[in-house]
């Protein structure tokens, strides 16, 4: 009980002095909601459950932990991909960087803007998906995030959009602490992409809320990190209809710390969820964690999780991931791995698997490994020519390609391979 | 083309002598068999002189051409020249096979000073090796060897061969897994790169892949050692009484 009542003073002390930003009377209400939920969950700490592997001290912490401006910097992805590309610098919107928002299938309006108007579409999922998210594991950063979000934006999909939405995040500030939130809504049978690149700030909180209608279709890629210092704790909430797919993936290069959280609600039957990632960290202080929860709440639905990362010189990977089968979801399909490829006896991966069933009806796998490079498959390269620099990054892509085949666009796809490429040379 | 001598290799982990003292004189343009019962080290010799981890040379040399092959990685050993087919090939997922085969021609021309062949070039002479065979389009693009069939394995390896043109080329019991249509492909493949400057070390527990690939040399090994060696007949020998009889008279 004490422990309980030094985290809530703490938290307490941390949010004196907040003030949430003004706006309609639903806006204003679901961010006072999400700060009382701060306060009744308290901010984590390492003692908590979810957060043993992964210290949020400096997530938490009132000032941000400053970060180096990105150096040696390849250059921003995607550019030849026809696409509405959204700014933000240092988690401020920036218009003159944007192009116009106004595209076919969609529509587009700064968050900010949507939270001054009385009746407006995103109340009934702005901090409404999160709320739900934080049970049955609670999830406070996420609620802060809801409570205090300065800015992003709120994407309406009709149709089927043209071409991607791809939010660039830039960061000029070495000290930039940017707080966003985005919020998606795919009508019935609508489709969209969503592009997310770029370093974004020094810390980072980022949540996206996505609902999905009947027959929606929501594509997410996302590259993060890019041997940047920046910290960031993402999360991303979902709600999936009948008969649709909701597919995300991310690619982490390097960075401090990342933790990043995936809630997906299955609720239609015949939907398709999947959530995958990729990550390749360098050195002590990379520590990047990927806290997944999938119920499954509808029949005959399938659900992946593929996991991967690359771990060295003192690196660390976390993967703590479930799947929540509720009574009556029959006929799930539930699928879930995580590994990880340590490169050497210093790096280190944590993982916790979990499946929770009250269906009789179900296919439920799970897995989780860590290992070396085979030395057999690296004998075999090299003995074909390859050097042995080339052969272990060969391997070291081969061991990633599941991780990326998740990727539904090819060209995408193949845009990131090629990166992981140039990133591993770099890097050995 | 290959010399090798008095070679004792032991396992690295373990005291276990494997080689015991081999001898081996391959000429350029020639076929030589290595026969033997399980566990005389056959496989050991193979992998010992393309440079496998795990084993330790306590005595003799193996020379390519001249060039200590012992003492070099085995890239280098590979842009020298020497080819292992190997008995398991490795299954590499998410590499796709193209993308393999053009590392690894590639990284041989950069090793050999030689300027790397362009993706059209390439392209073009695969086809026409994968073609002759029987490799389609379908199994150059997947991942390297996965879902392979044992026999479709083995006729990568030999397209691997085709491609890298090695001088010296050592196939290790190629003919495991493999039925009679399968192996007569294969050795169609082998037979088709046959020549002058081109030699083969063929290591095999049976007779049967000699009717395809017929030696000139054919050696027994047993318990580390060439203990016999004999012209063609020496195989059939070997078919029809096993090893018993050329073991006791070694004796």
């Amino acid at each position: 009980m004490a422990l309980a009542q030094m985290k809530l003073d703490a938290t307490e002390a941390r949010l004196a002095g907040v003030t949430l930003p003004d706006g309609a009377v639903w806006a204003r209400d679901a961010r006072a909601a999400a700060l009382e939920r701060v306060r009744q969950m308290g901010l984590p700490t390492k003692r908590d459950e979810y957060w043993r592997y992964t210290d949020p001290s400096s997530l938490t912490a009132a000032e941000a932990p400053t970060a180096a401006l990105l150096e040696n910097d390849e250059g921003p992805l995607f550019e030849d991909v026809d696409r509405v590309r959204i700014v933000f610098v240092d988690g401020v919107f920036d218009p003159a960087a944007s192009d116009d928002l106004s595209t076919e299938g969609v529509e587009i309006e700064r968050l900010a803007d949507a939270m001054q108007v009385d009746i407006h579409w995103a109340k009934d999922i702005y901090g409404v998906l999160e709320a739900r998210g934080q049970k049955p594991v609670e999830r406070p950063l996420a609620a802060l995030n809801t409570a205090l979000a300065t800015d992003g934006v709120v994407i309406r999909a009709t149709g089927k959009v043209s071409k991607p939405i791809n939010f660039i995040y830039l960061h000029n500030d070495v000290a930039s602490d940017a707080v966003l939130h985005n919020v998606v809504k795919v009508e019935a049978d609508a489709e969209i992409t969503l592009l997310e690149t770029g370093p974004a700030a020094a810390r980072f909180s980022k949540q996206l809320e996505v609902e999905l209608g009947e027959g929606a279709v929501f594509n997410h890629v996302r590259a993060q990190g890019r041997d940047h210092e920046r910290r960031a704790v993402t999360h991303c909430f979902a709600r999936i209809a009948e008969n649709s797919s909701f597919k995300s993936f991310t690619l982490t290069f390097n960075g401090v710390l990342t933790r990043n959280e995936c809630v997906l609600e299955i609720v239609g039957d015949n939907a398709v969820a999947h959530v995958a990632g990729a990550c390749v960290g360098d050195g002590k202080d990379f520590h990047h964690d990927d806290t997944v929860f999938v119920t499954h709440d509808a029949v005959n639905c399938e659900s992946r999780q593929v996991f991967k990362k690359v771990l060295r010189n003192g690196a660390t990977g976390v993967f703590q991931g479930k799947i929540l089968v509720k009574e009556g979801a029959q006929k799930t399909d539930g699928y879930q791995i995580s590994q990880s490829l340590l490169l050497d006896d210093d790096s280190q991966f944590l993982a916790k698997p979990e499946l929770e069933i009250y269906a009789d009806d179900v296919a439920c796998s799970h897995g989780s490994t860590s290992g070396a490079i085979d030395e057999t498959a690296l004998f075999y390269l090299r003995s074909r020519g390859v050097s042995m620099t080339d052969a272990r990054n060969l391997l070291t892509l081969s061991f990633l390609a599941e991780a990326l085949e998740e990727i539904a666009d090819e060209a995408l796809a193949e845009e990131l391979r090629d990166r992981l490429e140039r990133w591993l040379a770099r890097h050995s | 083309m290959l010399e090798i001598k008095d070679l004792k290799v032991k396992l690295e982990e373990e005291d276990k002598q494997i080689l015991k003292g081999v001898d081996l004189k391959i000429e350029p343009g020639t076929v030589h068999a290595i026969m033997g019962p399980n566990g005389s080290g056959k496989s050991t010799l193979s992998y010992v002189l393309s440079g496998r981890d795990g084993y330790e040379v306590t005595g003799g040399t193996a020379a390519l051409e001249g060039a200590d092959l012992l003492d070099m990685e085995p890239e280098d050993r590979a842009a020298a020249g020497l080819f292992l087919a190997f008995q398991y090939p490795v299954e590499i997922p998410g590499v796709g096979n193209m993308t393999f085969l053009r590392t690894a021609v590639n990284a041989q021309r950069k090793a050999r000073g030689e300027e790397e062949l362009s993706a059209g070039d390439f392209l073009k002479i695969v086809r026409e090796k994968a073609k002759s065979l029987q490799i389609d389009a379908d199994m150059l693009k997947r991942p390297v060897n996965v879902g392979f069939s044992g026999g479709e394995k083995k006729r990568n390896e030999i397209l691997q061969m085709a491609m890298l043109e090695p001088k010296m080329c050592i196939l290790d019991e190629t003919d495991s897994g493999l039925d009679v249509d399968a192996m007569k492909l294969v050795s169609e493949g082998v037979n088709a790169l046959r020549s002058e400057g081109r030699s083969f070390l063929v290591i095999t527990h049976y007779q049967r892949l000699l009717d395809h690939i017929k030696p000139d040399v054919v050696h027994i090994m047993a318990d580390g050692k060439i203990v016999k060696s004999g012209g063609p007949e020496l195989a059939l020998e070997v078919e029809n009484n096993g090893y018993a009889d050329i073991l006791a008279e070694v004796a």
